[in-house]
């Protein structure tokens, strides 16, 4: 079945079993492997990435739902060579240790920023609960996100 | 991948058992990827928009089967009149979990730890089941039978759940029992709504997961408590007539022992509420 979707601004089309995890199609078809799979049954929140303008599991989603849809992948947060406030925060502030989760925090992050621009801090807490961090790195992830929306 | 709610119905009349619903893929993605589903063939239904939206009525309110939980906590009708399914909805899963699980999905998953049937139960939702012949209507409660057992034909799709607006001035109490706050399949999960009259308790509904191969509408509960005063006797009556009602288990997630206990504590906190 071929499946034709927007993936960080770009058409793409692939060919492929109508149930193929997205996560798959990205990481094997269209190499954007910044996309992590952690427990691949949707508990971890490694896989995030945003279709039409909400956050998913890429695990859970077979590819033929994305039909007509448009990604954002960790690949597309950065613009013109820029990185995003979140994904520059997270490096300043040391909001990444072994990377895995990283993707996923970004992209939770990024999404709670549009919904949300100046977050309590439990908002963040509730924001980014789909995503666990196994480096136990929390606050300063959490920090992270603080510091990104105050620029 | 049907066109339409039409083509979907179809297609599971003509073939009915050998297709399955695919809605939001939360619970059938992983158990896919897992090898641990017979079905070989799915019926994609994300993409119907027949079976979604929120209508109101002055009577009720009717979701879509395909109403996501992150559409039901923004609603606000369901915010200020069923606060406990907004507060279902928003501890299932995470956020990108709730973006994509579904209400409908909820309910055919049949899973007995399931989060949003306790308040549906005690909201006295009603379902409708539709397919090539027709629709029909009826109460959710008694719609699960068994352990994952239900009443529901192979070529019929669940199409909406319908809400009775009757709920003001009740007391509403949710609270699910899980090993973190989210992303947690429940341990224990209770709903309990009330309304005291001259100081008595007057239409109290109960209804708790996790405790028996369905989630249970304490019926029994819901009898020793009605036209009582709210205090200790009450209560310890209630606690012994739920002992009864509610058959917990061993399991990965937790105890018999422990489940039947945070039950019992679950419906004195409850209660405690109730108390002037």
């Amino acid at each position: 079945m071929q499946i034709n979707f927007k993936v960080n601004g770009e058409e793409r089309s692939v060919e492929g079993f109508p149930m193929a995890r997205l996560l798959d199609v990205l990481r094997e078809q269209l190499h954007l492997t910044g996309t992590k799979e952690g427990c691949g049954e949707g508990e971890c929140g490694a896989c995030t990435v945003i279709i039409d303008g909400q956050i998913v599991n890429s695990c859970l989603v077979p590819v033929a739902q994305v039909n007509g849809s448009e990604i954002t992948t960790i690949e597309g947060v950065a613009s013109n060579g820029e990185l995003h406030a979140v994904q520059q925060a997270f490096i300043d502030h040391g909001g990444a240790q072994c990377g895995i989760c990283t993707p996923g925090m970004v992209l939770a992050a990024v999404d709670l920023l549009k919904r949300n621009p100046q977050p309590t801090e439990n908002d963040i807490r509730n924001g980014l609960a789909g995503n666990l961090c196994r480096c136990t790195g929390y606050m300063k992830i959490f920090e992270s996100v603080v510091r990104a929306y105050q620029k | 991948m049907p066109g339409s709610l039409a083509d979907a119905l179809a297609l599971l009349n003509t073939e009915p058992g050998v297709w399955k619903p695919f809605a939001g893929g939360t619970d059938l993605m992983v158990l896919l990827e897992a090898g641990k589903l017979d079905h070989r063939n799915y019926v994609n239904i994300w993409g119907l928009s027949e079976l979604r939206g929120i209508a109101v009525t002055d009577a009720h309110i009717t979701l879509g089967a395909l109403t996501t939980y992150t559409e039901v906590q923004a609603h606000p009708i369901l915010k200020s009149e069923f606060p406990m399914l907004c507060q279902a909805a928003s501890e299932t899963g995470g956020l990108a979990i709730q973006n994509r699980g579904t209400l409908g999905g909820n309910i055919v998953n049949a899973s007995p730890a399931a989060d949003s049937p306790p308040a549906l139960l005690v909201y006295d939702a009603e379902i409708e089941l539709i397919s090539t012949l027709g629709s029909r209507w009826f109460p959710y409660n008694g719609f699960h039978t068994g352990y994952k057992q239900m009443q529901i034909a192979p070529d019929e799709l669940l199409a909406r759940i319908r809400l009775p607006r009757r709920t003001r001035g009740a007391s509403h109490y949710y609270r699910k029992v899980g090993t973190r706050k989210a992303q947690a399949i429940s341990k224990v999960c209770f709903a309990g709504l009330a309304r005291i009259d001259q100081g008595h308790i007057e239409d109290v509904r109960i209804a708790v997961g996790s405790v028996a191969p369905i989630i249970v509408r304490c019926v029994e509960t819901e009898n020793t408590l009605r036209g009582e005063k709210p205090g200790a006797e009450t209560t310890q009556a209630a606690c012994a007539s739920l002992s009864r009602e509610i058959s917990p288990i061993d399991d990965i997630r937790s105890t018999a022992q422990y489940r039947l206990q945070v039950a019992q504590n679950l419906l004195t906190d409850f209660l405690s509420t109730l108390e002037t």
